[in-house]
């Protein structure tokens, strides 16, 4: 995993006592709130419906165990005994104090975290496949990439008041398990013909009120000039994306209306210019980066033989183990989705039980899924089921990845100033009614998506299943959408018709589920009928 | 209106007034000219050489197109001044220097020290842009660049 060295560890600093004296000056009324707000955006500070929200990026979604003991004590001392791990695999803690903050990011930054551009209009925190390192299937990790991106991306002079938020992913297998092309740039590693390791770039994704998947603008672009291309596609963007209207600002919509030749046009000119300027980063950098990722202390020869005679384990097992790229280990997915929780809370004991179990089990690394849910990349097969009964132990060993109740939701009403409806009771509510394992797995892969408004924090475009909360006359109201997904085969979903109260859209979401039990063919998931019989079906169950 | 002009430059000020990108291309002797955020700041290039000042206006601080129209200018070889004018804030300053700016006329001063401050709020700078600081990866491999 990468450590900071002093260079790394002066900018965090750097920035916790810039922040310490803006709230100082907040605190004492030097600043009013209309002025502090740009700067504690800058910092993840949001105020929301009851009190600040705390964004702390985690970037590129990965951990090591002393981060995530942090992540645990903070949550104890700082706010209300839990943290809620988001879908960009960042963590939020919902109840902070501002007198507190500057506290909190100097904890943070003692374990190379912080929370610098988790909000505001530039560069986010970049997100990666959260298998990566430990996938079968990718060609090379991706995330010396991302981290050399974050150091780019860190203060950028030039791209810190961009028309609009900025959020860039980055994979390195055919298989898209970080949402890719939902991302304004989204970056797929990839080899050419001659053995090369280069970039295949995706520009102007994005889910909000006008959802889009990213058009390829490059497909292949020399890993070492990655920086560079950045910064063309960036500044193309910077000078042309639109400013007169908020919700038309992010860069899909200039994608769109100048179409993706010109916007590829008008990048390749830029990066043509920016390559003589020589301001990549020289190879040295890269490989330093890369090699401390390289080998994270995987032993060789070990057994993949697994004893599955408790049913429970088994069962788990086949849920929530991944096939990991080294004989004798496995990758684990902690789900955060226990029947009746809200999806990706964790406690400040939960989180601390994480911590250990990494430590102990899986070569001090964890990572934070998109799907909210947390991974332990390297465990071996022999230390699974006890690595399974700690888990069960701590209420963390639901087997139901990728399942109907591995519900991805936003904070909703409950917390959101922006919400039209509640995201967190209706999907403990569909945990409830959908609890049984046995029918679960029977529904096989279901990917139920819910956002409390049209902003789609919570990926409901991206849903098998969609919900998204809108305000009908002043009532909370949900519309249902079917058929989107956000792999390889990423699609949008299309809403069924007229929306339904809280207990109505369950309802709903059952009717759509026997149809499919009904209609289904061989093999095939929810979306895969959904796509061979389309919507009248559906519909005509939900309505008829 | 007097304007309080914070300057980084040894040359002489320029005297005459910042005239229009419209106005300039119809003007063969203008040397001093703004630009509006709109303003496509490549069209100066074939006139940089008798350009003296150029001026980027920030009607919001918010519109950061001003950013990349300064260093892309120095990028393409401009070395007149460039000044930031309008609403320039002190949490802009240090971005604004490192992406070319020479000169602020902020609607609300800024004083010389603040300035000073604002400038040394990071140590130190990930990216190479064009205010000659060196990049920390630059640091880090003394040898890969000179
Ligand atoms: C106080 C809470 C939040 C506020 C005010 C907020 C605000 C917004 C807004 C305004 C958008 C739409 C941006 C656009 O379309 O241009 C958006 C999109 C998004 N937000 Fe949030 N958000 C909040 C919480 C969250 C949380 C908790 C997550 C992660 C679980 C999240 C992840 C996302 C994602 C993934 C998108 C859509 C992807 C895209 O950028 O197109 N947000 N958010
Ligand atoms: S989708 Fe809407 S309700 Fe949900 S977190 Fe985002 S802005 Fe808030």
């Amino acid at each position: 995993m990468y450590q900071y060295d002093q260079h790394d560890q002066a900018m965090v600093d750097a920035r916790v006592a810039e922040f310490r004296g803006q709230v100082a000056r907040r605190l004492s009324g030097e600043l009013t709130e209309d002025q502090f707000k740009p700067l504690r955006l800058k910092n993840g500070l949001y105020l929301q419906l009851h009190a600040y929200m705390l964004r702390v990026a985690v970037p590129y979604g990965t951990l090591n165990s002393a981060q995530m003991r942090v992540l645990g004590d903070i949550a104890d001392k700082y706010d209300r005994g839990y943290g809620h791990f988001t879908t960009r695999q960042n963590i939020q803690y919902n109840w902070i104090k501002l007198a507190d903050a500057p506290d909190i990011l100097a904890d943070l930054a003692k374990v190379q975290l912080h929370a610098i551009q988790t909000s505001g209009n530039c560069i986010r925190n970049t997100t990666a496949d959260h298998f990566a390192g430990a996938a079968a299937d990718e060609v090379a990790d991706p995330r010396p990439y991302a981290e050399l991106l974050r150091q780019w991306s860190t203060f950028h002079p030039e791209f810190d008041y961009l028309p609009r938020k900025f959020k860039v992913a980055i994979i390195a297998s055919e298989t898209d398990r970080a949402a890719m092309r939902l991302h304004d740039i989204g970056i797929q590693i990839v080899k050419n013909e001659a053995g090369e390791i280069g970039c295949k770039f995706f520009a102007g994704g994005g889910m909000g009120r006008t959802p889009m998947i990213a058009p390829c603008i490059a497909e292949f672009v020399p890993a070492l000039q990655m920086i560079s291309f950045l910064e063309a596609a960036l500044r193309v963007y910077n000078r042309h994306g639109r400013r007169d209207n908020k919700y038309k600002a992010r860069i899909k919509i200039l994608v769109h209306e100048i179409g993706v030749a010109e916007y590829s046009r008008q990048v390749q000119e830029e990066f043509a210019h920016i390559l003589t300027l020589g301001l990549e980063p020289p190879p040295a950098e890269l490989e330093r980066i890369k090699g401390m990722f390289a080998d994270p202390g995987l032993e060789s020869g070990l057994s993949d033989d697994l004893d599955r005679s408790d049913p429970d384990f088994a069962l788990w097992v086949d849920q929530n183990v991944h096939t990991h790229k080294q004989a004798g280990y496995a990758i684990v997915t902690i789900s955060l989705k226990p029947v009746g929780g809200i999806p990706g809370d964790a406690t400040a004991y939960q989180i601390r039980l994480m911590a250990d179990l990494a430590r102990d089990y899986s070569l001090d690394e964890l990572r934070v899924s998109h799907a909210q849910n947390i991974v332990l990349p390297h465990v071996k097969k022999a230390d699974l089921y006890r690595v399974w009964q700690a888990l069960d132990a701590a209420g963390l060993a639901t087997p139901n990845l990728d399942l109907i109740t591995d519900i991805i939701a936003c904070p909703g009403l409950d917390y959101c100033a922006l919400a039209n409806a509640r995201s967190l009771p209706l999907a403990q509510k569909i945990t409830d009614r959908f609890a049984d394992i046995g029918r679960q797995r029977e529904l096989g892969e279901l990917k139920l998506k819910i956002s409390g408004c049209i902003n789609a924090c919570g990926h409901h475009h991206a849903g098998h299943i969609g919900i998204l909360g809108v305000d009908r006359k002043g009532v909370e109201n949900y519309q249902l959408l079917l058929g989107g997904a956000e792999s390889a085969d990423t699609s949008l979903g299309t809403i069924t018709g007229p929306g339904f109260s809280e207990d109505g859209v369950v309802d709903a979401i059952e009717k759509v589920t026997d149809v499919y039990l009904a209609r289904r063919e061989g093999a095939e998931r929810f979306l895969d009928t959904y796509r061979r019989i389309g919507m009248a079906p559906f519909k005509e169950a939900i309505y008829g | 209106m007097v304007e309080t002009v914070l300057r980084y430059r040894t040359d002489e000020p320029v005297g005459d007034p910042a005239v229009t990108v419209d106005a300039f291309a119809a003007q063969s002797n203008a040397t001093a000219v703004r630009i509006e955020p709109g303003d496509d700041a490549l069209a100066l290039l074939p006139h940089l050489e008798r350009i003296a000042l150029i001026e980027v206006n920030f009607p919001s601080f918010a519109d950061g197109r001003g950013y990349s129209a300064a260093r892309s200018l120095r990028e393409r070889g401009y070395t007149g001044e460039l000044r930031a004018v309008g609403d320039v804030l002190i949490d802009q300053l240090s971005h604004m220097r490192r992406c070319g700016f020479d000169s602020f006329a902020p609607d609300k001063p800024i004083s010389a020290e603040a300035a000073e401050a604002a400038f040394a709020t990071w140590p130190e700078v990930y990216q190479q842009t064009v205010d000659g600081r060196a990049p920390i990866w630059a640091a880090r491999h003394p040898a890969a660049k000179a």
